[in-house]
């Protein structure tokens, strides 16, 4: 117990990169050891995850497990880890999702092949979102945050699709640009508070005192820098347009894990750093971030109703959720930012089925094209039902962890935090409501064609495999999560609270109830 | 009078200097056959300079800095600090030339005879605190590159790069040399640093008088930027760069330019710290159009040491962007942490960068990046280590080039003036312009397709002396960027001793 204390957030964090290192060592040729070796460290990893978890403790909304070591004593940097209610699901959320692309990819590896590099890389990805979801520093975060991309980059660029050198050196140059205006924010933190800490628990609870001397015409340019780093990798319109392309030409599992974790950085970065150490900005600025959360929520399902690629599909619906997620941000309250943190898992484990679903229909089909595809059901009943069960659950069915996602974000900006303008919040919703009747429409649409039917000409007689075992044991675990969740949402929401409610209620003042807000306006 | 002599405070450059005469008197005495002595004795010389540096290191750790010569010339923690760094990498330098001086058919002795006294130039203006010791230390890093950026002699290439890198040496030289006779004059006969640092607020500089200063100030400073290659004197650096032998070009960019910011961070700390309106506005404007210069004309270079050379002026002015600064009471003590961090990151890190040229350009035999194209699968391991290099030098964490930036961030902002928000910003822009250039060999290598009629399983080796070079930096460039305490520690130990 002392030990996972101590080192269980080491352990989780550095375990894959141990992982990657030895199969960097193996031979060439023995790929049986590779995909061993990635499957066990990730396993590992995972098991390190579920100790973590057992050891939890549910009623203390503060950090666990924390570590407290020197790290940069110059610039007063430390190696500060700690988990809380927030950061938990997520990093199990990674953990898991890490392990299932691992056996997904066991034997399909995208073209040129080569599980020695795949793996490494996908190794240190692992490395890079858990560091991110445990730092409790913000240069450390920046490091962790930063480590995520070159994995990426050379995941989407060597075994992404035709044109993957132009989609992945968008998708990076539009994160490091805005994570180089994040680490200048950082830095204006730690000279303007006064504080020389990096420390994001130590500003918080500055910022929580009101010791917090940055000035709010200051705090407010910090927060913008905050708020590119961050909204770019969410992504938030008008940043975006990275999202799509990444998304199409990325193989299966970089799609996987890009929509399942690493959009869930730029999100998670509000929650943790933007909104707690910089309240009084963020109370200026929640209004045009829910007014391009629902920009985003709509242009997302508009132009999703505008595809023909069955990933596009799914890559702007993302933009589409992650405007509910951001919405409900931006919504300042306890009840917004626990469904925000519902909507991040949720999303991750839907959305991350849906992009399995379509590589898998596009290693069968070969093509992804909505136009040519058709009776996926009577070819392939398993694929065909798995691919409906995540649409219906992606669009919000209730009954399934989406609708835990869409629900409380639009309900949270009924009555906003901090006493921010009623009208405004109220407009957003019921755009926001809108956004959801729209999402059932592009995903049916997109089911419809790809499922419902008889098969075209060219793959009528074409023999389609139903699922094979590995995709079987990588999308069991998701699929009974997405109805676990649905039918237990407290487990999850339980967990976030504890934590979100002591970060949220002490900032920003919160609705009591809607008619005595209503008076006191 | 004779000068009394503190013989253990100048034994560095004595051994370097003494290696560099013995290296030369064994070429002529041995026979033809035997000549690859000259290249060991040099490298043994260098690391055993290391010795009294750190001998020297622990005694003014204990009685305080050294200073002789009538204060011209100082031993403390900054002139110790960099002592080291010539000299490591004035030895990486030797093992990236072992072979390709060896095999160019070329005089070999003299080469190094010839890069040691560059260093030990480089040696002296680490400690030299008066303006007749700058000029000295700084003509004796300049006049042996020269000669060995010419060392391709049946190349036009190399000759035309010698040309030019000596005619606007010589010119910046002569500049500098009449801004330091005004300064001279105005301060009414000296050319201490220190003293001139206490005689200004005494003379009691007139409103009239200032326009005279700022001219004999930034006179003084062109040689200098001419040797960092800051914007607009960057002209030489890339046609020198690209004509000159690839390991001199390495040296060139990482040695000479460090040589050149020494120089700037001595004269500017400990001559004018007191007047920073007369040098930092030219320092600001100079950085800010070295990182836009160098990095959007880096964009356009298809031949990877021209894309190096635009790469490194704007690297120098990313080193520049604190000494901007250096003269606000808010950032002095942060701004020369960082400008030392970031030469001593950089230094490992564009070496390696040019190893790894060295070797790739050997297996394709073309320094043109399109030849680089498919590398990866002849030989994936310095393909790899290569892009570490390139992604370092781009600021990608965990790779020690982030903490570099970090640092010159951290002293900008420091200032909390406008300006230097905006230099900061500038900056931050500027960090994501040259990603763009630094991964266009990497998207070669990696992604690209092997030229027809190569075979992939074609010979790709690189040699032992490279290998040991390429394994020692990307151990630094790994450790460094991980542990960053550890450049952050050399940073806080170079101090000037100041007054």
């Amino acid at each position: 117990m002392d030990f996972l204390n101590d080192w269980g957030l080491t352990l989780a964090v550095f375990t894959p990169a141990v992982g990657a290192a030895l199969v960097m060592l193996c031979p060439k040729g023995n790929e049986l050891a590779q995909k061993v070796i990635a499957l066990v460290t990730t396993l590992v990893t995972l098991l390190w995850g579920v100790l973590l978890l057992a050891n939890f403790d549910f009623d203390r909304g503060s950090m666990q497990f924390s570590v407290d070591r020197e790290w940069i004593p110059l610039i007063n940097s430390r190696y500060e880890l700690g988990l809380d209610g927030i950061g938990l699901p997520l990093v199990l959320l990674s953990m898991l999702i890490t392990v299932l692309c691992v056996v997904y990819s066991w034997d399909h590896f995208p073209h040129p092949h080569n599980p020695k590099a795949f793996l490494t890389l996908m190794l240190i990805l692992e490395v890079g979102m858990i560091g991110t979801f445990v730092a409790q520093d913000l240069i450390l975060f920046f490091v962790f945050f930063e480590v995520v991309l070159l994995p990426m980059y050379f995941m989407i660029g060597v075994w992404g699709g035709p044109n993957r050198q132009y989609a992945s050196i968008k998708f990076f140059l539009f994160t490091l640009f805005g994570s180089a205006l994040m680490l200048v924010s950082f830095i204006a933190i730690y000279f303007l508070s006064g504080a020389e800490s990096f420390s994001i628990q130590g500003l918080t609870e500055l910022a929580r005192t009101g010791d917090l001397g940055i000035a709010k015409g200051t705090a407010v340019v910090i927060f913008g820098g905050l708020f590119l780093g961050f909204a770019i990798k969410v992504p938030m319109f008008p940043f975006h347009t990275w999202l799509p392309d990444a998304h199409t030409e990325a193989p299966t599992v970089g799609s996987v894990l890009l929509a399942a974790v690493l959009l869930k950085l730029g999100t998670y970065g509000f929650v943790r750093i933007a909104l707690p150490i910089l309240p009084e900005a963020a109370v200026e600025w929640a209004p045009w971030i829910g007014l391009l959360a629902v920009i985003g929520i709509i242009y997302g399902a508009l132009c999703c109703l505008a595809q023909k690629d069955m990933k596009r599909v799914i890559a702007f619906s993302s933009v589409a959720h992650m405007g509910f997620t951001m919405l409900a941000i931006a919504s300042l309250t306890d009840f917004g930012i626990n469904a925000a943190v519902f909507g991040m898992i949720s999303h991750g484990l839907i959305t991350g089925m849906l992009f399995f679903c379509a590589g898998s229909v596009q290693e069968r089909y070969e093509t992804r094209d909505m136009g040519r595809l058709g009776g996926l059901l009577s070819q392939a009943p398993h694929l065909g039902w798995i691919l409906g069960f995540s649409a219906m659950a992606s669009l919000g069915l209730p009954g399934l962890a989406g609708f835990w996602g869409e629900f409380p974000a639009i309900l949270s900006v009924y009555e906003p935090g901090a006493n921010m303008s009623l009208t405004v919040f109220r407009t957003f919703m019921v755009i926001a409501a809108i956004g959801t009747v729209l999402a059932a429409g592009y995903l049916l649409w997109m089911y419809q064609r790809v499922a419902f039917g008889r098969p075209k000409g060219e793959f009528e007689h074409a023999h389609i495999h139903d699922l094979h075992r590995p995709e079987w044991i990588a999308w069991t675990p998701l699929l009974l999560l997405i109805v676990g969740l649905g039918i237990f949402p407290n487990l999850l929401f339980k967990t976030t609270d504890i934590s979100v409610e002591p970060l949220v209620t002490s900032v920003f003042a919160q609705p009591v109830d809607a008619g005595a807000t209503e008076a006191a306006r | 009078m004779n000068p009394t002599i503190n013989w253990h405070a100048i034994a560095p450059e004595l051994i370097v200097a003494g290696t560099a005469v013995v290296a030369l008197i064994a070429d002529l005495m041995l026979p033809r056959d035997r000549k690859i002595i000259g290249p060991r004795i040099a490298a043994v010389g260098c690391l055993a300079a290391l010795i009294p540096v750190i001998t020297l290191a622990f005694q003014i750790g204990d009685d305080g800095p050294i200073s002789m010569f009538g204060g011209a010339y100082v031993v403390d923690g900054f002139a110790l600090a960099f002592k080291g760094f010539f000299v490591l990498v004035a030895y990486l330098t030797l093992l990236l030339s072992l072979d390709y001086i060896a095999d160019g058919d070329y005089y070999q002795t003299e080469y190094y005879f010839l890069l040691l006294t560059s260093v030990l130039g480089m040696m002296a203006m680490a400690s030299s605190r008066d303006l007749i010791s700058v000029f000295v230390a700084l003509e004796t890093i300049s006049i042996p590159t020269f000669i060995l950026a010419g060392w391709r002699k049946h190349d036009s290439k190399s000759n035309e790069a010698m040309m030019k890198y000596f005619v606007i040496g010589a010119l910046s030289s002569a500049v500098m040399l009449y801004g330091m006779s005004l300064v001279f004059g105005l301060t009414g006969g000296t050319t201490n640093l220190a003293e001139i640092a206490t005689k200004l607020p005494e003379l009691g500089v007139t409103n009239d008088q200032t326009g005279l200063w700022i001219v004999a100030v930034f006179a003084t400073l062109v040689g200098f930027f001419f040797k960092v290659s800051a914007v607009p004197f960057h002209n030489w650096a890339p046609d020198t760069y690209e004509g000159a032998p690839t390991p001199v070009t390495a040296f060139l960019s990482v040695a000479s330019k460090a040589g050149g910011f020494v120089a700037l961070t001595t004269v500017v700390y400990a001559a004018f710290p007191g007047q920073p309106d007369w040098w930092q506005p030219i320092l600001w404007v100079l950085a800010a159009a070295s990182m836009f210069v160098g990095n959007l004309t880096a964009l356009r270079q298809t031949n990877i040491v021209r894309l190096l050379a635009y790469s490194s002026v704007a690297q120098g002015g990313f080193i520049l962007v604190p000494l901007a600064v250096a003269g606000e009471a808010a950032s002095s003590a942060q701004a020369l942490q960082a400008v030392v961090i970031y030469l001593v990151i950089y230094a490992v890190m564009n070496l390696g960068a040019f190893a790894c040229v060295i070797a790739a350009s050997k297996i394709t035999r073309s320094g043109e990046i399109s030849s680089y194209s498919g590398l990866y699968q002849r030989n994936p391991a310095l393909v790899v280590v290569f892009a570490l290099f390139l992604f370092s030098l781009a600021g990608i964490p965990p790779l020690a080039g982030w903490f570099a930036k970090l640092a010159m961030f951290r002293a900008v902002l420091a200032a909390d003036t406008t300006s230097a928000t905006v230099l900061a910003v500038i900056a931050a822009v500027n960090s994501v312009i040259a990603f763009v250039y630094y991964v266009k060999p990497v998207r070669a290598m990696v992604f690209g397709e092997l030229p027809e009629g190569i075979d992939r399983e074609a010979s790709a080796r690189v040699s032992p002396a490279l290998m040991l070079a390429i394994g020692t930096t990307v151990i630094l460039v790994v450790v460094a960027g991980v542990v960053p305490a550890i450049p952050a520690w050399i940073g806080e130990t170079a101090q000037l001793a100041l007054g």
